[in-house]
Protein backbone atom coordinates (compact mmCIF):
# COMPACT_ATOMS: atom_id res chain seq x y z
CA UNK A 1 0.00 0.00 0.00
CA UNK A 2 1.51 3.16 -1.13
CA UNK A 3 1.91 5.76 1.86
CA UNK A 4 -0.56 8.22 0.89
CA UNK A 5 -2.98 5.15 0.72
CA UNK A 6 -2.15 3.69 4.01
CA UNK A 7 -2.61 7.40 5.57
CA UNK A 8 -6.28 7.53 3.78
CA UNK A 9 -6.81 3.63 5.05
CA UNK A 10 -5.61 5.21 8.87
CA UNK A 11 -7.67 8.14 8.70
CA UNK A 12 -10.65 6.30 7.90
CA UNK A 13 -10.56 3.93 10.40
CA UNK A 14 -9.81 6.95 12.94
CA UNK A 15 -12.91 8.49 12.26
CA UNK A 16 -15.40 6.14 12.76
CA UNK A 17 -13.55 5.16 15.82
CA UNK A 18 -13.81 8.24 16.93
CA UNK A 19 -17.67 8.36 16.19
CA UNK A 20 -17.78 5.35 17.87
CA UNK A 21 -16.57 6.55 21.35
CA UNK A 22 -18.66 9.12 21.49
CA UNK A 23 -22.01 6.56 20.51
CA UNK A 24 -20.12 4.33 24.22
CA UNK A 25 -20.25 7.69 25.97
CA UNK A 26 -17.49 10.22 25.46
CA UNK A 27 -18.75 13.45 25.31
CA UNK A 28 -20.01 15.11 21.88
CA UNK A 29 -17.90 15.73 19.18
CA UNK A 30 -15.07 14.56 20.99
CA UNK A 31 -14.06 10.89 20.13
CA UNK A 32 -10.65 12.07 20.72
CA UNK A 33 -9.31 15.34 22.02
CA UNK A 34 -5.58 15.43 22.46
CA UNK A 35 -6.45 18.70 24.28
CA UNK A 36 -9.21 17.98 26.16
CA UNK A 37 -8.02 14.24 27.63
CA UNK A 38 -4.57 15.46 29.05
CA UNK A 39 -6.57 18.17 30.34
CA UNK A 40 -8.89 15.73 31.95
CA UNK A 41 -6.14 13.09 32.91
CA UNK A 42 -4.39 16.38 34.80
CA UNK A 43 -7.34 16.89 36.83
CA UNK A 44 -7.80 13.40 37.79
CA UNK A 45 -4.27 13.29 39.23
CA UNK A 46 -5.21 16.88 41.09
CA UNK A 47 -3.00 19.28 39.28
CA UNK A 48 -6.27 21.55 38.50
CA UNK A 49 -9.90 20.70 40.58
CA UNK A 50 -12.13 21.91 37.98
CA UNK A 51 -15.17 19.65 38.83
CA UNK A 52 -16.25 18.72 35.93
CA UNK A 53 -12.87 17.83 33.56
CA UNK A 54 -11.17 14.94 35.99
CA UNK A 55 -10.95 11.53 34.22
CA UNK A 56 -8.25 9.38 33.48
CA UNK A 57 -8.32 9.18 29.79
CA UNK A 58 -7.47 5.41 28.63
CA UNK A 59 -7.39 6.72 25.08
CA UNK A 60 -3.89 9.06 26.07
CA UNK A 61 -2.59 5.82 27.54
CA UNK A 62 -3.45 3.93 24.59
CA UNK A 63 -2.33 6.49 21.83
CA UNK A 64 1.78 6.18 23.57
CA UNK A 65 1.67 2.62 23.80
CA UNK A 66 -0.07 1.57 20.78
CA UNK A 67 2.35 3.92 19.16
CA UNK A 68 5.37 2.50 21.28
CA UNK A 69 3.97 -0.95 20.23
CA UNK A 70 4.44 -0.38 16.70
CA UNK A 71 7.73 1.58 16.92
CA UNK A 72 9.50 -1.52 18.76
CA UNK A 73 7.72 -4.48 16.12
CA UNK A 74 9.13 -2.21 12.99
CA UNK A 75 12.47 -1.17 14.76
CA UNK A 76 11.75 2.34 15.04
CA UNK A 77 11.97 2.70 18.55
CA UNK A 78 14.97 5.42 18.71
CA UNK A 79 15.48 6.97 21.76
CA UNK A 80 16.65 10.74 21.71
CA UNK A 81 16.23 14.13 22.47
CA UNK A 82 17.89 17.33 24.02
CA UNK A 83 16.51 19.44 20.92
CA UNK A 84 15.29 22.92 23.28
CA UNK A 85 13.33 20.68 25.97
CA UNK A 86 12.64 23.65 27.42
CA UNK A 87 11.36 25.97 25.13
CA UNK A 88 9.31 22.48 23.94
CA UNK A 89 7.82 22.48 27.15
CA UNK A 90 7.02 26.34 26.66
CA UNK A 91 5.57 26.30 23.54
CA UNK A 92 3.31 22.82 24.72
CA UNK A 93 2.29 24.87 27.74
CA UNK A 94 1.04 27.80 25.41
CA UNK A 95 -0.89 25.59 22.52
CA UNK A 96 -2.59 24.05 25.39
CA UNK A 97 -3.84 27.47 26.84
CA UNK A 98 -4.65 28.45 22.58
CA UNK A 99 -6.58 24.87 22.37
CA UNK A 100 -8.40 24.96 25.19
CA UNK A 101 -9.84 28.49 24.50
CA UNK A 102 -11.24 26.94 21.30
CA UNK A 103 -12.08 24.37 23.70
CA UNK A 104 -10.12 21.37 21.06
CA UNK A 105 -7.56 20.39 19.92
CA UNK A 106 -6.75 19.53 15.83
CA UNK A 107 -7.80 16.53 16.10
CA UNK A 108 -10.87 17.61 17.77
CA UNK A 109 -11.23 20.47 15.10
CA UNK A 110 -12.17 18.01 13.11
CA UNK A 111 -14.63 15.80 14.91
CA UNK A 112 -16.15 19.16 15.56
CA UNK A 113 -16.18 20.14 12.10
CA UNK A 114 -17.80 16.40 10.97
CA UNK A 115 -20.43 16.81 13.55
CA UNK A 116 -21.59 19.94 12.08
CA UNK A 117 -20.12 22.24 14.38
CA UNK A 118 -19.74 25.40 12.22
CA UNK A 119 -17.52 27.39 14.82
CA UNK A 120 -14.76 24.99 13.95
CA UNK A 121 -14.62 26.36 10.71
CA UNK A 122 -13.61 29.71 11.98
CA UNK A 123 -10.81 27.86 14.18
CA UNK A 124 -9.79 25.65 10.65
CA UNK A 125 -9.14 29.08 9.13
CA UNK A 126 -7.11 30.43 12.65
CA UNK A 127 -5.31 27.15 12.38
CA UNK A 128 -4.49 27.81 8.77
CA UNK A 129 -3.66 30.92 9.79
CA UNK A 130 -1.44 30.12 12.47
CA UNK A 131 0.40 27.43 10.33
CA UNK A 132 1.24 30.12 8.15
CA UNK A 133 3.27 31.90 10.66
CA UNK A 134 5.06 29.02 11.37
CA UNK A 135 5.67 28.00 7.75
CA UNK A 136 6.96 31.72 7.37
CA UNK A 137 9.46 31.01 9.65
CA UNK A 138 10.55 27.39 8.79
CA UNK A 139 11.40 28.70 5.11
CA UNK A 140 14.14 31.06 6.58
CA UNK A 141 15.22 28.14 8.68
CA UNK A 142 13.61 28.06 11.97
CA UNK A 143 15.13 25.36 14.12
CA UNK A 144 14.94 24.18 17.15
CA UNK A 145 18.46 22.36 16.97
CA UNK A 146 19.41 18.90 16.50
CA UNK A 147 18.67 16.32 19.20
CA UNK A 148 21.13 13.53 19.78
CA UNK A 149 20.79 9.72 21.07
CA UNK A 150 19.75 8.51 24.56
CA UNK A 151 19.46 5.74 26.79
CA UNK A 152 16.78 2.85 26.10
CA UNK A 153 15.34 3.71 29.77
CA UNK A 154 15.07 7.31 29.11
CA UNK A 155 13.15 6.83 25.58
CA UNK A 156 11.32 4.59 27.36
CA UNK A 157 10.51 6.48 30.72
CA UNK A 158 6.98 8.11 28.86
CA UNK A 159 5.25 4.94 28.13
CA UNK A 160 6.28 3.36 31.40
CA UNK A 161 4.98 6.29 33.09
CA UNK A 162 1.34 5.53 31.13
CA UNK A 163 1.50 1.97 32.06
CA UNK A 164 1.78 2.90 35.92
CA UNK A 165 -0.95 4.98 34.97
CA UNK A 166 -3.04 1.84 33.38
CA UNK A 167 -1.92 -0.08 36.90
CA UNK A 168 -3.00 2.89 39.09
CA UNK A 169 -6.49 3.07 37.36
CA UNK A 170 -7.34 -0.41 37.13
CA UNK A 171 -5.72 -1.58 41.10
CA UNK A 172 -6.43 1.76 42.88
CA UNK A 173 -8.75 4.36 41.18
CA UNK A 174 -9.35 6.02 44.87
CA UNK A 175 -5.99 7.28 44.46
CA UNK A 176 -7.60 9.75 41.02
CA UNK A 177 -10.26 11.73 40.86
CA UNK A 178 -13.52 11.02 38.71
CA UNK A 179 -16.11 14.06 37.69
CA UNK A 180 -19.61 12.79 38.34
CA UNK A 181 -20.62 15.42 36.15
CA UNK A 182 -19.89 17.56 32.86
CA UNK A 183 -17.72 16.28 30.37
CA UNK A 184 -15.16 14.65 32.81
CA UNK A 185 -18.03 12.26 33.69
CA UNK A 186 -18.67 11.17 30.18
CA UNK A 187 -16.53 8.23 29.05
CA UNK A 188 -16.96 5.21 26.95
CA UNK A 189 -16.01 2.15 29.20
CA UNK A 190 -12.35 1.74 29.79
CA UNK A 191 -11.71 -1.65 28.21
CA UNK A 192 -12.80 0.14 25.08
CA UNK A 193 -11.03 3.47 25.55
CA UNK A 194 -8.18 1.52 25.80
CA UNK A 195 -8.64 -0.12 22.83
CA UNK A 196 -9.51 2.80 20.80
CA UNK A 197 -6.36 4.47 21.60
CA UNK A 198 -4.34 1.64 20.84
CA UNK A 199 -5.42 1.05 17.55
CA UNK A 200 -4.91 5.00 17.37
CA UNK A 201 -1.33 4.86 18.28
CA UNK A 202 -0.21 1.87 16.47
CA UNK A 203 -1.69 3.39 13.20
CA UNK A 204 -0.85 6.45 13.25
CA UNK A 205 2.95 5.91 14.36
CA UNK A 206 3.20 3.88 11.17
CA UNK A 207 1.14 6.50 8.80
CA UNK A 208 3.36 9.56 10.34
CA UNK A 209 -0.72 11.03 10.39
CA UNK A 210 -0.23 14.75 11.97
CA UNK A 211 -3.18 17.43 11.62
CA UNK A 212 -0.28 20.23 11.07
CA UNK A 213 2.18 18.53 8.88
CA UNK A 214 -0.96 18.52 6.28
CA UNK A 215 -1.55 21.97 5.87
CA UNK A 216 1.87 22.57 5.91
CA UNK A 217 3.61 20.78 3.41
CA UNK A 218 0.60 22.21 1.42
CA UNK A 219 1.79 25.28 2.27
CA UNK A 220 6.13 24.35 2.14
CA UNK A 221 5.78 21.72 -1.33
CA UNK A 222 2.63 21.76 -2.49
CA UNK A 223 2.20 18.17 -1.04
CA UNK A 224 -0.88 16.38 -0.19
CA UNK A 225 0.14 13.59 1.03
CA UNK A 226 -0.10 14.17 4.69
CA UNK A 227 -3.41 16.08 4.38
CA UNK A 228 -5.28 13.46 2.75
CA UNK A 229 -5.04 11.28 6.36
CA UNK A 230 -6.44 14.83 7.98
CA UNK A 231 -9.36 14.93 5.11
CA UNK A 232 -9.95 10.94 5.56
CA UNK A 233 -10.81 10.83 9.33
CA UNK A 234 -13.33 13.97 8.07
CA UNK A 235 -15.31 11.93 5.77
CA UNK A 236 -15.22 8.53 8.04
CA UNK A 237 -16.63 10.72 10.81
CA UNK A 238 -19.35 12.66 8.48
CA UNK A 239 -20.48 9.46 7.09
CA UNK A 240 -20.61 7.91 10.67
CA UNK A 241 -21.99 10.80 12.13
CA UNK A 242 -24.76 10.99 9.86
CA UNK A 243 -25.17 7.02 9.98
CA UNK A 244 -25.85 7.51 13.89
CA UNK A 245 -28.09 10.36 13.57
CA UNK A 246 -25.74 12.89 15.52
CA UNK A 247 -24.80 15.54 12.48
CA UNK A 248 -26.37 18.56 13.97
CA UNK A 249 -25.10 21.55 11.18
CA UNK A 250 -25.08 24.69 13.14
CA UNK A 251 -23.34 27.95 15.22
CA UNK A 252 -25.54 28.00 18.45
CA UNK A 253 -25.83 24.92 20.83
CA UNK A 254 -23.03 22.56 19.90
CA UNK A 255 -21.83 20.52 22.62
CA UNK A 256 -18.66 21.88 24.43
CA UNK A 257 -17.93 24.76 22.30
CA UNK A 258 -18.74 28.49 22.27
CA UNK A 259 -20.22 30.96 19.77
CA UNK A 260 -16.87 33.57 19.97
CA UNK A 261 -15.54 33.47 16.45
CA UNK A 262 -12.45 35.76 17.40
CA UNK A 263 -11.38 33.56 19.99
CA UNK A 264 -11.90 30.43 18.18
CA UNK A 265 -10.01 31.54 15.47
CA UNK A 266 -6.89 33.02 17.29
CA UNK A 267 -7.19 30.16 20.22
CA UNK A 268 -6.41 27.93 16.77
CA UNK A 269 -4.00 29.61 15.59
CA UNK A 270 -1.97 29.96 18.54
CA UNK A 271 -2.13 25.61 18.39
CA UNK A 272 -1.49 26.23 14.31
CA UNK A 273 1.67 28.18 15.16
CA UNK A 274 2.97 26.66 18.14
CA UNK A 275 2.38 22.74 16.44
CA UNK A 276 4.58 23.60 13.39
CA UNK A 277 7.13 25.08 15.95
CA UNK A 278 7.52 21.92 17.32
CA UNK A 279 7.23 19.93 14.11
CA UNK A 280 3.68 18.22 14.71
CA UNK A 281 0.34 18.43 16.40
CA UNK A 282 -0.51 17.40 19.99
CA UNK A 283 -1.63 13.52 18.25
CA UNK A 284 1.98 13.64 17.00
CA UNK A 285 3.37 14.63 19.71
CA UNK A 286 1.85 11.51 21.71
CA UNK A 287 3.60 9.27 19.29
CA UNK A 288 6.54 10.63 19.10
CA UNK A 289 6.73 10.20 22.67
CA UNK A 290 6.11 6.43 22.29
CA UNK A 291 8.75 6.36 19.51
CA UNK A 292 11.21 7.19 22.18
CA UNK A 293 11.81 10.95 21.54
CA UNK A 294 11.75 12.90 25.21
CA UNK A 295 11.19 15.96 23.55
CA UNK A 296 8.20 15.43 22.69
CA UNK A 297 7.84 13.81 26.12
CA UNK A 298 8.44 16.98 27.34
CA UNK A 299 6.12 18.85 25.17
CA UNK A 300 3.54 16.56 26.81
CA UNK A 301 4.49 17.58 30.40
CA UNK A 302 4.21 21.30 28.90
CA UNK A 303 0.65 20.57 27.76
CA UNK A 304 -0.22 19.18 30.92
CA UNK A 305 1.52 22.45 33.10
CA UNK A 306 -0.90 24.37 30.60
CA UNK A 307 -4.14 22.27 31.23
CA UNK A 308 -3.49 22.92 34.74
CA UNK A 309 -2.41 26.36 34.42
CA UNK A 310 -5.94 27.20 32.53
CA UNK A 311 -8.04 25.43 34.88
CA UNK A 312 -6.08 26.92 38.11
CA UNK A 313 -6.78 30.37 36.82
CA UNK A 314 -10.17 30.19 34.50
CA UNK A 315 -8.04 30.59 31.34
CA UNK A 316 -10.02 28.14 29.81
CA UNK A 317 -13.44 28.87 27.44
CA UNK A 318 -16.53 26.93 28.91
CA UNK A 319 -19.96 26.62 26.90
CA UNK A 320 -20.46 30.66 27.55
CA UNK A 321 -17.00 31.73 25.75
CA UNK A 322 -13.74 32.54 26.61
CA UNK A 323 -12.94 34.29 30.15
CA UNK A 324 -10.97 37.34 29.97
CA UNK A 325 -7.59 35.57 31.30
CA UNK A 326 -8.43 33.14 28.33
CA UNK A 327 -8.15 36.04 25.99
CA UNK A 328 -5.25 37.32 27.68
CA UNK A 329 -3.07 34.07 27.61
CA UNK A 330 -4.36 33.77 23.63
CA UNK A 331 -2.18 37.08 22.81
CA UNK A 332 0.33 36.03 25.26
CA UNK A 333 1.05 33.04 23.91
CA UNK A 334 1.01 34.93 20.14
CA UNK A 335 3.86 36.70 21.24
CA UNK A 336 5.92 34.34 23.22
CA UNK A 337 5.22 32.00 19.97
CA UNK A 338 6.60 34.43 17.72
CA UNK A 339 9.32 35.52 20.08
CA UNK A 340 10.33 31.71 19.66
CA UNK A 341 10.49 31.69 16.21
CA UNK A 342 12.08 34.83 15.56
CA UNK A 343 15.04 33.97 17.84
CA UNK A 344 15.15 30.34 16.53
CA UNK A 345 15.61 31.24 13.19
CA UNK A 346 17.77 34.89 13.12
CA UNK A 347 19.36 34.51 16.23
CA UNK A 348 20.06 30.78 16.57
CA UNK A 349 23.34 29.59 18.34
CA UNK A 350 26.02 27.46 16.79
CA UNK A 351 24.64 24.33 17.74
CA UNK A 352 24.04 22.85 14.12
CA UNK B 1 27.83 16.84 -4.58
CA UNK B 2 25.66 18.72 -1.96
CA UNK B 3 25.99 16.97 1.81
CA UNK B 4 23.68 17.42 4.21
CA UNK B 5 23.52 16.54 7.37
CA UNK B 6 19.76 16.56 8.64
CA UNK B 7 20.30 14.02 11.79
CA UNK B 8 18.66 14.79 15.29
CA UNK B 9 16.30 17.67 13.40
CA UNK B 10 12.50 17.62 14.00
CA UNK B 11 10.02 17.03 11.05
CA UNK B 12 9.96 19.01 8.22
CA UNK B 13 13.29 20.66 8.74
CA UNK B 14 15.45 17.98 6.76
CA UNK B 15 12.65 18.96 3.95
CA UNK B 16 12.91 21.98 3.67
CA UNK B 17 17.03 21.50 3.71
CA UNK B 18 16.66 19.12 0.59
CA UNK B 19 13.79 21.58 -1.32
CA UNK B 20 17.16 24.18 -0.82
CA UNK B 21 20.09 22.18 -1.83
CA UNK B 22 17.41 20.66 -5.09
CA UNK B 23 16.30 24.04 -5.97
CA UNK B 24 19.17 24.97 -8.37
CA UNK B 25 18.95 21.01 -9.77
CA UNK B 26 22.29 19.75 -8.77
CA UNK B 27 23.09 16.57 -10.20
CA UNK B 28 23.47 14.71 -6.89
CA UNK B 29 22.84 15.67 -3.50
CA UNK B 30 23.62 13.75 -0.57
CA UNK B 31 21.09 14.10 3.01
CA UNK B 32 21.69 11.88 6.04
CA UNK B 33 18.84 11.16 8.52
CA UNK B 34 17.83 9.44 11.66
CA UNK B 35 13.99 9.91 12.10
CA UNK B 36 12.14 7.11 9.25
CA UNK B 37 9.41 10.18 9.24
CA UNK B 38 11.98 12.34 7.66
CA UNK B 39 13.38 9.59 5.05
CA UNK B 40 9.75 9.25 3.90
CA UNK B 41 9.22 13.17 3.58
CA UNK B 42 12.96 13.97 1.51
CA UNK B 43 12.35 10.36 -0.36
CA UNK B 44 9.01 11.98 -1.41
CA UNK B 45 9.99 14.93 -2.03
CA UNK B 46 13.33 14.13 -3.96
CA UNK B 47 11.13 11.65 -6.15
CA UNK B 48 8.69 14.37 -6.96
CA UNK B 49 11.10 16.85 -7.77
CA UNK B 50 12.88 14.40 -10.38
CA UNK B 51 15.35 12.56 -8.53
CA UNK B 52 16.15 8.82 -8.03
CA UNK B 53 17.19 7.98 -4.37
CA UNK B 54 19.22 4.91 -2.85
CA UNK B 55 19.07 4.49 0.35
CA UNK B 56 21.80 2.68 3.18
CA UNK B 57 20.72 2.20 6.36
CA UNK B 58 23.22 1.77 8.92
CA UNK B 59 22.88 1.90 12.87
CA UNK B 60 19.46 4.07 12.71
CA UNK B 61 20.46 6.25 10.45
CA UNK B 62 19.84 6.72 6.42
CA UNK B 63 21.96 8.04 3.96
CA UNK B 64 19.53 9.29 0.76
CA UNK B 65 21.62 9.84 -2.40
CA UNK B 66 19.39 11.84 -5.19
CA UNK B 67 20.71 11.74 -8.46
CA UNK B 68 18.93 13.67 -11.17
CA UNK B 69 17.19 11.77 -13.92
CA UNK B 70 17.58 11.90 -16.94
Amino acid sequence: MTEKKFLIFTGLIIGVISVALTVYGNPANMGFCIACFIRDTAGSLKLHSAPIVQYMRPEIIGLVLGAALSALIRREFTPKGGSSPLLRFVIGFFVMLGALVFLGCPFRMILRLAGGDLNALTAVIGFIAGIGAGVFFLKRGFSLNRAYPQSKVEGLAFSILQIVFLIVFAAVPTLLVFSTSGPGSMHAPFLLSLAAGLVVGFFAQKSRLCMAGGIRDLFLFKDITLLSGFVAIFVAALIANLAVGQFHLSFEGQPVAHTQHLWNFLGMSVVGFGSVLLGGCPLRQLILSGEGNTDSAMTILGFAAGAAFAHNFSLASSGAGATTGGKISVIVALVILTLIAFFGTFKKGENK
Amino acid sequence: MIEINACGLSCPEPVVMLAKALKDKPEEAVICVDAPAACENCTRFATNAGYSVEKTTQDNKTVLTCRIKR
